[in-house]
C-alpha cells in the first residue's frame, strides 16, 4: 500500500502535488508536511520520543528484524554490524551514514535528510552505540547543500537540547556515480579520492584510518531508529517476510506526480503508478532500480511487485517510459555515462564500457552493423565481474535487460529501422560529465 | 556471497586497480591467464594444482611489472 504523498521531481520539475489516492501511515516519512522542511528537534522527540541508547541488544532485534540495506544491495544489516562489532572489540569501530546518493534518478536519501534529519542522527548515534563505533561521519554529496544545512541545523539543535552523543561530523565528496560505494566512501572517508578500493580487507575490518568501518545508506540507518523504538515485530508487520517493512520509492518519467514515495517492499508496481497518478501516456517499459538495474515490459510489467526478491530493486527507483520513447535509446545513452563515470582504475571498465556503449549508440541510432550484437553479448560477458568494485557489472546488468526486454525493438534497430521516438528523450537525461573525485 | 571456486589450492589473484594490461603473465603461464580484447588479462579463478603451472603462476607473479598479480590461498572475497 502506498503511504506517502510525492514529495519532489528528481528532475526537479513543476508538475502539480497532491495526496496518494490510497494513503495508508508511512512510517519513515511521517509527522510534519513534507512542505515544511526540516523537522525540527521539538517536533521529532514529541513525535517519536526519545531515542533508545543503542547497544549489543540491538543485535538480536537488527537481525529478528529481517531488516535489509535500502542503498541497493539489500543486503541484511544485521550480519554487517556483527562482523563490525566482532572486529571493533579490537578497537573502536567508525560508522558512515552513506546519503551521498550517486544514482541520478533517485532523490530518495536527499528527501530523507533534508525532511527528517533527526531520524537519520538518531539512527546514526544508535548503531554506532550498537556495533562499538565512537565517531559518526555522514557522508554527503556536495551539491546537496540543503541536506548539509538540515544535518548541521539538527545537530546544534540536539547540543542547544543539552544532548551529550557521540561525534557527527559530515564529509563531502564529489558527485559520481561510483563515489556511494562503499570502498569509494571508505577512501574518500579517510581524506583520499572518491574511487572504489580492491577489497579485502573490507572495511568492516579495515576501513577509516584503519579502524572497523560500518557503511550503511541513510535510509537504512533511519529504519534503525525505529526499528530500536518500536521492535522487530512491528518492523515486519509491513514488506515481505524476506524484506521486511517500508521503503523509500523515487518516481520518474512517464507518471503524472514524480516523486519520493514511501511504501511497503512488495508493493505492486500497478498499484505504485497509480498513486503516482497514472501514467501520462500509455507506458512503454519501466526502468526498476536505477542505472544499474533492470527493464521490465510487455508481460513482466503485469503483476511486478517491488520486492528485492524478484526484481533488482536497487535503491527503489521506477522511471516509467512512455510508449514513443525508445528504451534503447536510454539505455545507451545510461550506459555512456556509466562508461564515462568509471572510475578509471580497472581496464576491463575503462575499455569494456567505453566499447560497449559506442555499440550501444550505434545500435540506437540504426547505424549498427552486422556483428555489433555478437560484439555486445561477447563484451558484455568478458567484462562482468572483472572490476575491482560492481561498476562495470551494474551497467551489463542495464544494457543485457535491455536488449532481453525490448527484443522487437531491437530487431528494428539493427535492421536500420530505429524507433521513431529514438531522438525523443523520455526519462531524465544522465547529467552531463561531473569533475573530480573529491 | 559463495565462490564456486572456493577450495583448497593457491589461486592467481589479479589487483584490476594496479593492472596496466602489459600482458607478461599471459606470455609466461597461458594455462591461467588469457587476455582480453584490449590486452587486460582474464585470470582463472581455478585453484591451481602443484607442479609446473603453479611454478609458472609464482613467476608471472614475480614478473609482474605492476605487481598486481598474487598468489592466495585465501577464499576469494570478490
Amino acid at each position: 500500500m502506498i503511504s506517502a504523498p510525492p514529495l519532489r521531481d528528481p528532475a526537479e520539475s513543476t508538475a502539480p502535488r497532491r495526496l496518494p489516492t490510497r494513503p495508508t501511515p508511512p512510517r519513515l516519512l511521517a509527522g510534519p508536511l513534507l512542505a515544511d522542511g526540516a523537522e525540527c528537534f521539538a517536533s521529532h522527540r514529541t513525535r517519536l520520543g526519545r531515542r533508545p541508547v543503542g547497544g549489543a541488544w540491538l543485535l538480536d532485534v537488527i537481525d529478528r528484524s529481517g531488516l535489509r540495506g535500502r542503498g541497493g544491495a539489500w543486503f541484511p544489516t544485521g550480519r554487517k554490524w556483527r562482523a563490525v562489532a566482532r572486529a571493533a572489540t579490537e578497537r573502536p569501530a567508525i560508522l558512515v551514514v552513506n546519503a551521498s546518493e550517486g544514482e541520478p534518478l533517485s532523490s530518495k536519501d536527499r528527501t530523507l535528510v533534508e525532511h527528517r534529519p533527526h531520524l537519520v542522527i538518531d539512527g546514526a548515534l544508535i548503531a554506532a552505540e550498537s556495533v562499538g563505533a565512537d565517531e559518526v561521519l555522514i557522508y554527503l554529496s556536495r551539491p546537496s547543500r540543503q541536506a548539509t544545512q538540515a544535518l548541521r541545523h539538527g545537530l546544534r539543535e540536539r547540543r542547544r537540547a543539552g544532548l551529550r552523543e557521540l561525534p557527527v561530523h559530515l564529509v563531502h565528496t564529489a558527485h559520481r556515480y561510483v563515489a556511494g560505494e562503499s570502498s569509494a566512501v571508505v577512501r574518500r572517508a579517510g581524506g583520499g579520492v572518491a574511487k572504489p578500493t580492491f577489497s579485502p580487507p573490507h572495511p568492516s575490518e579495515i576501513g577509516v584510518d584503519g579502524r572497523p568501518t560500518l557503511v550503511q545508506n541513510a535510509e537504512t540507518i533511519a529504519h534503525v531508529a525505529l526499528v530500536a523504538r518500536h521492535g522487530d515485530a512491528w518492523f515486519r508487520e509491513r514488506g515481505t517476510d524476506d524484506a521486511p517493512g517500508t521503503t523509500l520509492l523515487t518516481l520518474s518519467g512517464n507518471v503524472r506526480f514524480p516523486g519520493v514515495y514511501e511504501v511497503e517492499v512488495g508493493t505492486q508496481l500497478a498499484d505504485v503508478l497509480e498513486a503516482a497518478g497514472g501514467t501520462l501516456s500509455p507506458p512503454g517499459g519501466v526502468l526498476v532500480g536505477g542505472y544499474f538495474g533492470s527493464w521490465l515490459n510487455g508481460p513482466a510489467l503485469d503483476g511486478a511487485r517491488l520486492d528485492p526478491s524478484t526484481i533488482t530493486l536497487g535503491c527503489g527507483i521506477v522511471a516509467v517510459l512512455s510508449r514513443d520513447g525508445c528504451p534503447l535509446t536510454e539505455a545507451a545513452r545510461i550506459v555512456t555515462y556509466l562508461a564515462a563515470e568509471s572510475a578509471g582504475q580497472c581496464g576491463p571498465c575503462v575499455f569494456g564500457l567505453r566499447a560497449i556503449a559506442e555499440t550501444m549508440t550505434r545500435i540506437a541510432d540504426g547505424d549498427a552493423d552486422r556483428g555489433d550484437r555478437t560484439r555486445v553479448e561477447r563484451w558484455m560477458a568478458m567484462v562482468a565481474g572483472r572490476g575491482a568494485c560492481r561498476h562495470p557489472d551494474g551497467a551489463i546488468n542495464h544494457v543485457r535487460s535491455a536488449l532481453e526486454a525490448f527484443g522487437d525493438d531491437l530487431d528494428n534497430h539493427l535492421a536500420g529501422r530505429p524507433c521513431p521516438g529514438s531522438a525523443r528523450l523520455s526519462l531524465t537525461p544522465p547529467p552531463t560529465r561531473h569533475r573530480g573525485w573529491r | 556471497m559463495t565462490n564456486p571456486a572456493a577450495g583448497p589450492g593457491p589461486r592467481l589473484r589479479l589487483d584490476p586497480t594496479r593492472c596496466d594490461g602489459a600482458g607478461y603473465c599471459a606470455e609466461i603461464v597461458p594455462e591461467l591467464v588469457t587476455l582480453d580484447d584490449w590486452g587486460y588479462p582474464i585470470v582463472t579463478r581455478e585453484p591451481i594444482p602443484d607442479g609446473r603451472v603453479l611454478h609458472l603462476a609464482s613467476r608471472a607473479v614475480a614478473q609482474c611489472p605492476r605487481v598486481a598479480l598474487a598468489l592466495t590461498v585465501e577464499p576469494d572475497r570478490a
